[in-house]
């Protein structure tokens, strides 16, 4: 018999699925406190609607042949996405790793480190399809989104989310304190906030900068968003939906494997 | 669980030693770059005994733990737990381990309660069954009260119990406890012995660290005495105070202004062939038959004082590790 090779090697085995347990863990949390929870993506979509879309829509025409308020809409959710998915992974995951030494108590349990990673990730992209979701739903309750087509958003935010969630905990597991998170936030959320297509066409930007716009993980969600609430279609979306795919496994990916290294010495 | 264990012990391809052993380190080496955290040692944990791991701060007691309960590979070495190894069955030898870690790490988000079922799922413990264990366990630690209050509502000391409790969820083969009674009240640490001791009628094997070597005397069947990851000793804690500095110890207080009168008295005992340890202003002398000798050095040296008690683990502990500071 040859010596047996380390479980630390071995790849993870998704079919025992032992991370239910601390999804499960995740989710009773947020349970408990689920009036608090939902409040925000309730009120923050209106306050956007009323000030951006129809307060300063007021002063634009139309944009790509549509009012503001209908352009703005879609990309609304999608930050949605981007912020409840990338937010749980860097401070929320973060605060379990290393101050509430959550991941400390899990790992003495028959889960492993692999397993609390996925569980992680899994629910980042969940709270990612809740709070998109229940946006979408008064987003909706200003006919602003066109149905059947808008039910797609659900399954796409769930995409958005594990690329979002794959990079905050690739954050997660480089960052040296917490207060490096607000690095984070600036120099990679902010941007993407302003240039994926949100808030103005792509095409309003120089070419250059247009071009590298295109590769932002933001503004392929946005794509894909955006086609799904209006019900149209711009050409783009395969390539939107192949790029997250990829994104959302190569990232969660690294996050796995860059957390592994951090966390097993 | 047991069942299972069971089959897979004898399956595997455990050292012949291993037979009623929880526990069996060989050569078992930790590093963490170029520091060497645990440095070969050699380990065999007996079914249902209390086995005590003792060692200065730093010594490497955590780090040995980490490696048994499988959440830090060894560098070198092999290491087998309840008959399986720990490099290629960590999920099953975990199923079967409870721990105790030395920083309380509860669930701030969840209730006294709330905090044993949802550590029960993660051992895949039946709802209904988590449940009754969980109310049981509260009961035997003495926290029933406090099942629905808060984790930030607890004291230390009713947070330690209630790790403990939660060590139990899985009703684990071995129980490693490290540091259990750190920084508890005597109240706390008397209840937490007691339950340590009816864990070990229960037939479960504990793996125990502490820096309390009263406790350690007290509790532990056989101990080791770690030191900068190496073993300094080992035995049962009887066996290790007779062969260290005999049966009683007897403290000849000098005074602290009288260094000369110290090495006068030092110089007599090593005639004497008494062995003795300095310290600021008195010797500490070990052996079997020091009263005979107490009146005649009192007088001889004009000592202030003369105090006679049972020799100790601890005395053990500090010839053996010494007396500076550490970290
Ligand atoms: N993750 C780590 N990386 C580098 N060094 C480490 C790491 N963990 C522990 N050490 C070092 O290994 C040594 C042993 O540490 P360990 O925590 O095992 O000591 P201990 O015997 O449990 O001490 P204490 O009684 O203070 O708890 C220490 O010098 C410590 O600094
Ligand atoms: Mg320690």
């Amino acid at each position: 018999m040859t010596e047996p090779k380390s479980d630390w090697d071995r790849p993870y085995d998704v079919r025992a699925r032992p991370m239910f347990a601390m999804f499960g863990r995740n989710r009773d949390v947020f349970l408990k406190t689920w009036k608090v929870n939902f409040i925000p993506p309730i009120v923050e979509p209106v306050l956007y609607l009323l000030a951006l879309g129809y307060g300063l829509g007021a002063l634009i025409e139309e944009v790509n042949g549509m009012p503001y308020v209908v352009f703005i809409a879609p990309a609304l959710i999608t930050i949605t996405m981007m912020q409840s998915a990338f937010f749980e992974t860097t401070y929320s995951s973060y605060v379990r790793m290393f101050f509430q030494k959550t991941w400390d108590a899990v790992v003495a349990t028959p889960l492993t480190i692999e397993d609390i990673m996925v569980a992680e990730l899994l629910w980042a992209g969940v709270r990612s399809v809740i709070y998109s979701t229940i946006m979408a739903t008064v987003v909706a309750l200003f006919g602003l989104l066109s149905f059947p087509s808008a039910l797609l958003i659900i399954p796409i935010a769930f995409l958005v989310g594990m690329v979002f969630a794959g990079l905050g905990l690739m954050a997660s597991a480089k960052v040296p304190a917490i207060d490096s998170f607000s690095y984070v936030f600036y120099l990679f959320i902010t941007p993407q906030f302003l240039f994926s297509g949100t808030f103005f066409p792509l095409e309003q930007l120089p070419d250059p900068i247009e071009h590298a716009a295109l590769a932002l993980p933001l503004t392929n969600a946005v794509i894909l968003v955006r086609s799904a609430s209006l019900g149209t279609t711009t050409g783009l979306e395969l390539f939107a939906f192949v790029y997250l795919v990829v994104a959302a496994f190569v990232f969660c990916g690294l996050a796995v494997g860059w957390m592994k290294r951090r966390l097993i010495d | 669980m047991a069942p299972d264990a069971t089959a897979r012990a004898d399956t595997s391809n455990r050292p012949t030693d291993a037979r009623d052993a929880v526990v069996v380190a060989r050569g078992l080496t930790k590093r963490y770059g170029d520091f060497v955290a645990v440095d070969g040692i050699d380990l065999t944990i007996q079914r249902g005994t209390c086995f005590g791991l003792l060692g200065p701060n730093g010594a490497g007691k955590t780090t040995a733990i980490k490696t048994i309960q499988c959440v830090s590979p060894l560098t070198e070495g092999t290491l087998h737990v309840l008959g399986m190894d720990t490099r290629t069955e960590r999920r099953h030898i975990k199923r079967l381990l409870g721990l105790v870690p030395q920083e309380d790490n509860l669930d701030p988000d969840f209730t006294v309660f709330k905090n044993l079922t949802t550590y029960a799922r993660f051992f895949r413990i039946p709802r209904r069954t988590a449940h009754e264990r969980a109310d049981r366990l509260l009961h035997f630690v003495q926290l029933q009260e406090k099942r629905d209050a808060h984790i930030q509502q607890l004291s230390g000391g009713m947070k330690r119990r209630l790790v403990v409790a939660r060590s139990l969820v899985n009703d684990p083969q071995l129980l490693i406890l490290d540091e259990p009674t750190t920084g508890l009240d005597p109240q706390a640490r008397h209840t937490i012995w007691d339950k340590i001791r009816a864990l070990k009628r229960e037939g479960k094997t504990v793996l125990l660290t502490t820096h309390y070597m009263d406790e350690a005397e007290m509790l532990c069947d056989r101990l080791v005495i770690i030191d900068k990851g190496r073993i300094l000793e080992e035995g049962a804690p009887r066996e290790l105070i007779r062969k260290h500095v005999g049966g009683q110890a007897m403290e000849l207080v000098a005074g602290a202004e009288r260094p000369e009168t110290l090495d006068a008295l030092a110089a007599d005992l090593d005639a004497r062939g008494v062995t003795y340890e300095r310290l600021s202003d008195r010797l500490l002398a070990f052996g079997p038959n020091l009263n005979e000798i107490e009146n005649e050095l009192r007088t001889k040296h004009g000592l202030t004082e003369t105090i006679e008690r049972r020799a100790t683990l601890e005395d053990v502990f500090l010839r053996l590790t010494g007396r500076a500071l550490r970290d």
